[in-house]
């Protein structure tokens, strides 16, 4: 190979040949456009046709292509080989899912989660079509915009260590979701999202690292989602120890 | 099929794996000083009860290398407490006015500034 | 509602947190060193001083709600930090953070009352 190369480890993982994963280098053309994705492409396409991983749009909003890059989970199409250059780089799964196959885990837990908070606007009543539309204020819409913003990459989940050390809690994808639906002011719904939200794999299983948001690539801040959601559960909790909210 | 899912066990030692990590347990630890110092409170509330002799036992106790060692051990970590939990409150109280949302360093400032009329406060009634 | 008991250890958790976060560097800058290194005088800590403190309600109950609100924030985190150093039996941690927490709060009190 002529030019500038960089060298890439991947965690590989066969599930119908390997007992255990294990690292196998690749050497890529360096080159200051690419991100680490381009280089994966580059693999697949002209080293090692067997390398799995998920990817789509390439430009960070579909949330497919999220891994640990150096240990730190990233959006493959979002991070340069430049900013690793010349040293080496390191490709992972992303922590704390199972891995299916190569860089590819096994969403399938993730995907549950978010479906369980009933991630949709819960009316107050039925509302006929010749009611018109909802109408929302741009000062409606700030309130809640930012925790819309979420791709599901699940970068967030593989930084939380709440999620590592006990994997039923829901998690902050899910749990900034709800907070979105809560705050909709066309929803009416958090009474019965709060017993996802409110329980103990809920909420009560955050300690508030802040890692989620710290790695969070639409700032979201599902960790703001959270100690909202705590705050709010904790004056339910006290309000029903008073008439007129208790019985 | 020949589905065999990986699951990779999460290192007892995670914490110590990365910078956010560490400083996050480090503010986590804060709480063992602090609950220690408020047992020192309580000792000393005992020997008040018990009398100024036993009372002016505890005061000189204070004075020794142990003591000032723990102590400024303490009262670095209770300021690592101070600044952490700061940091965080623009988190747990969004403040937004319409369209505008009131910026996180304008409502971490305004704790700091309650703390240091606290703690002025504090200086000023015990020298009083 | 799927209730969690969670609210209440965690609202006297976060309660004892604001109240550090504010009370304590100087509660500790004063008692702790300054008095002892002679930064301040020592009658600041004056036996007459601090029985009048302690000695009238209003001063017991301001003290035994610090000292209360404080224990039980110490506690809360220490259960969870327990939790994340990979100590799995959570009721153990849970007896033992929230027990001491119990036990002081009851010394404190009985302390106070006598004062």
């Amino acid at each position: 190979m002529t030019g500038p190369v960089l060298e890439l480890e991947v965690l590989r993982y066969r599930p119908e040949t390997d007992q255990d994963p294990a690292f196998q280098s690749y050497t890529v053309p360096y080159n200051g456009d690419w991100v680490v994705l381009d280089a994966l492409n580059h693999i697949k396409d002209n080293i090692d046709r067997t390398l799995s991983f998920r990817w789509s749009c390439h430009m960070a909003v579909c949330g497919s292509c999220g891994m640990m890059i150096n240990g730190e989970p990233k959006l493959s199409c979002h991070t340069f080989l430049r900013d690793y250059y010349p040293g080496k780089v390191r490709v992972e799964p992303l922590t704390n899912f199972p891995i299916e196959r190569d860089l590819v885990t096994v969403a399938d837990d993730f995907m549950e989660k978010l479906a369980s908070v009933k991630p949709y606007v819960i009316a107050k009543e039925d509302r006929p079509v010749n009611a018109g539309e909802h109408l929302q204020s741009p000062a409606d819409l700030n309130s809640f915009k930012q925790y819309t913003m979420c791709i599901n990459c699940m970068l967030c989940y593989a930084a939380c260590p709440q999620m590592g050390l006990t994997p039923d809690f829901v998690g902050p994808a899910a749990l900034a979701l709800a907070h979105r639906y809560n705050l909709d002011t066309r929803d009416a719904g958090r009474e019965e999202r709060q017993e996802i939200a409110a329980s103990n794999e809920g909420v009560w299983d955050c300690t508030f690292v802040g890692a989620c948001s710290q790695v969070c690539p639409k700032a979201v801040d599902p960790a703001a989602a959270i100690q909202q959601t705590k705050i709010a559960s904790t004056v339910d909790w006290y309000k029903t120890l008073l008439p007129p909210w208790g019985k | 099929m020949n589905r065999k899912p990986y699951v990779r066990e999460m290192p007892k030692s995670w914490w110590l794996g990365q910078r956010r990590y560490t400083i996050y347990m480090v503010r986590e630890l804060t709480c063992v000083l602090i609950g220690a110092y408020v047992l020192v409170i309580l000792v000393g509330l005992f020997r008040l009860s018990q009398g100024p002799a036993a009372y002016g036992a505890f005061l000189d106790a204070l004075q020794g290398p142990l003591a000032i060692g723990f102590h400024l051990l303490a009262f670095a970590l209770a300021l690592f407490h101070t600044v952490t939990w700061f940091g965080l409150t623009p988190k747990a109280m969004p403040l937004r006015f319409g369209e505008k949302t009131v910026p996180g360093t304008a409502i971490i400032m305004a704790h700091y500034v309650v703390w240091f009329v606290v703690s002025a406060g504090l200086l000023l009634v015990a020298r009083v | 509602m799927a209730k969690s008991n969670k609210p209440i250890v965690w609202s006297l958790f976060a309660g004892g947190g604001m109240l550090a976060a504010f009370l304590i560097p100087a509660m500790i800058f004063i008692t702790g060193l300054a008095v002892p290194m002679g930064l301040l005088s020592k009658d600041v800590l004056a036996y007459e001083r601090m029985l009048a403190l302690a000695g009238n309600p209003i001063g017991k109950l301001v003290l035994f709600g610090v000292i209360f609100l404080l224990l039980w924030h110490a506690a809360h985190r220490l259960r969870m930090t327990l939790h994340d150093l990979g100590i799995r039996s959570g009721r153990m941690a849970m007896l033992a953070c929230y027990g001491m927490a119990g036990l002081s709060s009851i010394a404190a009190a009985v302390v106070l009352l006598s004062i």
